[in-house]
């Protein structure tokens, strides 16, 4: 051991950093006029800093507090979060105060990304998995400086996130323990919360906001815009899929096909028995769609990643199914139910824009550097996974074959349309994944769902089960037996296909008894958002954009 | 406005069909209306569509229907306003269904 040897420059840098701060608040307390200031006070060039920007939940005072900073001060900043949503996010990049960037899902801002990282004014450190990213912040990409949201504080620094906690406890964690500094925008102080989600203890300032933090409803799909051709794959996936499996736990994707399979439920999959046998446990937000089939008695438990907006009133009164606190609110966790979604559910199911020949799939698109979100992390086997249950060890026996050791497999399923809206094939020989790689200098094609992953794809044309299948040729048959007239699925051996049809690997809406008569939007469980209401008791109070009645 | 008509060799329709109708001209969906023809080993389609340049794929396409349905002896109108592939086989066998006049 040296005695010459620092080993405590963090906690120095913070003393310093907080002391530089003092004058600017009122203990822990910092009035919104000077959180410029305090950002400026407390940010050195060169910091790792977080911008709390959740799938949902946005610091956005802060952020916008940020652009306000001076470049001459706040400069070469790492930014490390999970989503670049806010156009604030990628502002201060083009202020030039930011020289790196790691993050997971850039949304609406994935065109300006791609301009930036082209033009050479950014540089991408990595595109993660949320769970990726929390795990690095961990290791060695941990925040100096983190600026996180929260709904109230008291006067001590406790925080109460309320129903969308989201990434929140994985970024104050990381930081508070390694010397850092948390600064909360808060909507309200308060004298006592209702409960606590973050101690006070670790959080160094919290701001009341102007104006309550944005949440965006990422997660109400609009029954009134599910197509027939939609309640179709749905009706497929529930019969070729979820009772063929009998699969009880799982996590859906966001979009509209997995939507109509939730208000089939009620349904559809009534009618075929299904209730109680598939579909029981869920890692999923609270999804509106989801009210039809947890009213008739179809769902026993829902963990979330977040909330979802006009949800609250409805979860906090059904406390069986959703993770209720003795205050009677939802707490959800990002980092939890990411870390369920890949080891407690046995399927993933979501959709995609295309799927190459051996069955690789990506959202990526010229000029749009999107990233992922945490569909890879549910989407993929879990190598890790060592407890059992019927439809993890049926995946496993149809797709490692007669192996010495016996073992399970997480099913990976993707369902598409075969043409996207402007006849815009979602089957393709090659993903647009690898351009994007090129064009940005990234060191792998940005792959969503990897080819030995993905045990099933799903469209109107039929199932394909890709886990049965026994050669790479078989695999690509299977793959355009269900890619309809795309391209690729024109390009079929018709005899190869049939003979897949009758192993059972392909099957057709037919070959599943399934009458296309049926496949009628009269099917689903609700129609418009105001039977989602009507469904909840009145209790879900959707968005103004989503009311149109 | 594209229009054609195209007529495929098909297994007989068999029992006598009815007049049936599924769908509706709007915006990326379609008409679909099946009666009863001259020839019963034939069966004469005809497509309006708004979209042009995708005649293989709409030959692709009735060509599958022709094939798997017994629609020998039908005469099909289709009306389209820019319907994917997955909407007009949805629309034919919905209609085909129909025609037969038996309950699902």
């Amino acid at each position: 051991m040296s005695a010459s040897h620092q080993w405590n420059t963090l906690q120095q840098s913070r003393m310093r950093r907080l002391e530089r701060a003092a004058a600017l608040a009122q203990g822990k307390r910092v009035e919104a006029e000077r959180i410029v200031a305090l950002l400026e006070a407390i940010i050195e060039p060169g910091d790792r800093v977080c911008i709390e920007g959740n799938n949902q939940k946005q610091a956005d005072f802060l952020a916008r507090a940020m652009v306000q900073t001076d470049p001459a001060r706040v400069r070469e900043l790492h930014l490390v979060q999970s989503v670049l949503s806010l156009p604030e996010h990628v502002d201060i990049i083009e202020r030039g105060q930011v020289s790196r960037i790691d993050f997971s899902f850039s949304g609406p801002q994935s065109g300006r990304l791609a301009r930036l990282v082209e033009s050479g004014r950014i540089t991408i450190g990595a595109i993660h998995t949320y769970l990726e990213l929390f795990g690095r912040y961990f290791v060695d990409l941990t925040p100096h400086v983190a600026l996180v949201a929260a709904q109230k504080a008291d006067r001590q620094g406790n925080l109460y996130t309320g129903p969308n906690t989201e990434d929140t406890p994985a970024i104050v964690e990381a930081t508070a323990f390694k010397g850092g500094i948390v600064i909360a925008q808060v909507n309200e102080i308060v004298d006592t919360l209702p409960r606590v989600d973050i101690p006070a203890d670790w959080v160094d300032f919290t701001v009341p906001a102007p104006t309550p933090h944005y949440v965006e409803p990422l997660f109400t799909r609009d029954p009134a815009l599910i197509t027939e051709t939609q309640v179709l794959t749905a009706m497929i996936a529930i019969k070729g899929l979820y009772a063929e499996y009998g699969i009880t736990r799982l996590n859906h994707g966001i979009g509209f096909d997995t939507a109509a399979i939730e208000l089939l439920l009620p349904t559809y999959a009534t009618e075929l028995g299904l209730r109680g046998k598939i579909c029981t446990h869920w890692a999923l937000n609270p999804h509106p769609t989801l009210i039809p089939a947890i009213e008739a008695g179809f769902v026993q438990s829902v963990h979330s990643f977040g909330s979802e907006v006009g949800m609250e009133k409805y979860v906090a009164a059904r406390p069986d199914i959703f993770f209720i606190g003795a205050d009677g609110s939802m707490r959800s966790n990002r980092a939890f139910s990411q870390a369920a979604g890949h080891y407690a559910c046995d399927l993933f199911i979501g959709s995609t824009l295309q799927i190459d020949l051996h069955g690789n799939s990506s959202t990526a698109t010229r000029g749009r550097i999107a990233g992922f979100g945490g569909a890879p992390n549910m989407g993929a086997d879990a190598r890790g996974r060592r407890h059992a249950s019927p439809a993890w060890l049926k995946a496993g026996r149809e797709g490692r074959g007669d192996i010495p050791m016996p073992r399970g497999q997480k099913l990976v399923a993707q369902v598409v349309e075969t043409f996207r809206e402007h006849m815009e094939p979602a089957f393709v020989e090659r993903l647009d994944a690898w351009d994007l790689a090129e064009s940005a200098g990234m060191d792998l094609p940005p792959v969503m769902i990897y080819s030995e992953d993905l045990t099933h794809i799903i469209t109107e044309e039929g199932i394909a089960h890709l886990v049965r299948c026994r050669s790479p040729e078989e695999r690509e048959q299977a793959i355009r037996g269900v890619a309809g007239y795309t391209p690729v699925g024109m390009g079929r051996d018709k005899r190869a296909v049939e003979n897949l049809r009758d192993r059972g690997i392909v099957q057709r809406p037919e070959d599943l008894g399934i009458d296309p008569r049926q496949a009628t939007r009269d099917l689903l469980a609700a129609r418009n958002v105001k039977d989602l209401v009507h469904a909840s008791g009145g209790l879900y109070d959707p968005p103004k954009k989503f009311r149109n009645w | 406005m594209e229009r054609f008509e195209i007529t495929l060799p098909a297994r007989a329709a068999g029992a006598a069909r009815q007049t049936a109708l599924a769908g509706v001209v709007s915006s990326g969906n379609l008409e679909v209306l099946v009666e009863a023809g001259q020839d019963p080993a034939t069966c004469a389609i005809e497509v309006n569509t708004s979209a042009h340049g995708f005649r293989e794929i709409w030959e692709a396409v009735l060509a599958d229907f022709a094939e798997r349905y017994p629609a020998g002896g039908l005469r099909i109108a289709i009306n389209d306003a820019g319907a994917t592939p997955a909407v007009v086989s949805l629309r034919l066998s919905q209609a085909f269904e129909d025609s037969t006049g038996e309950d699902s």
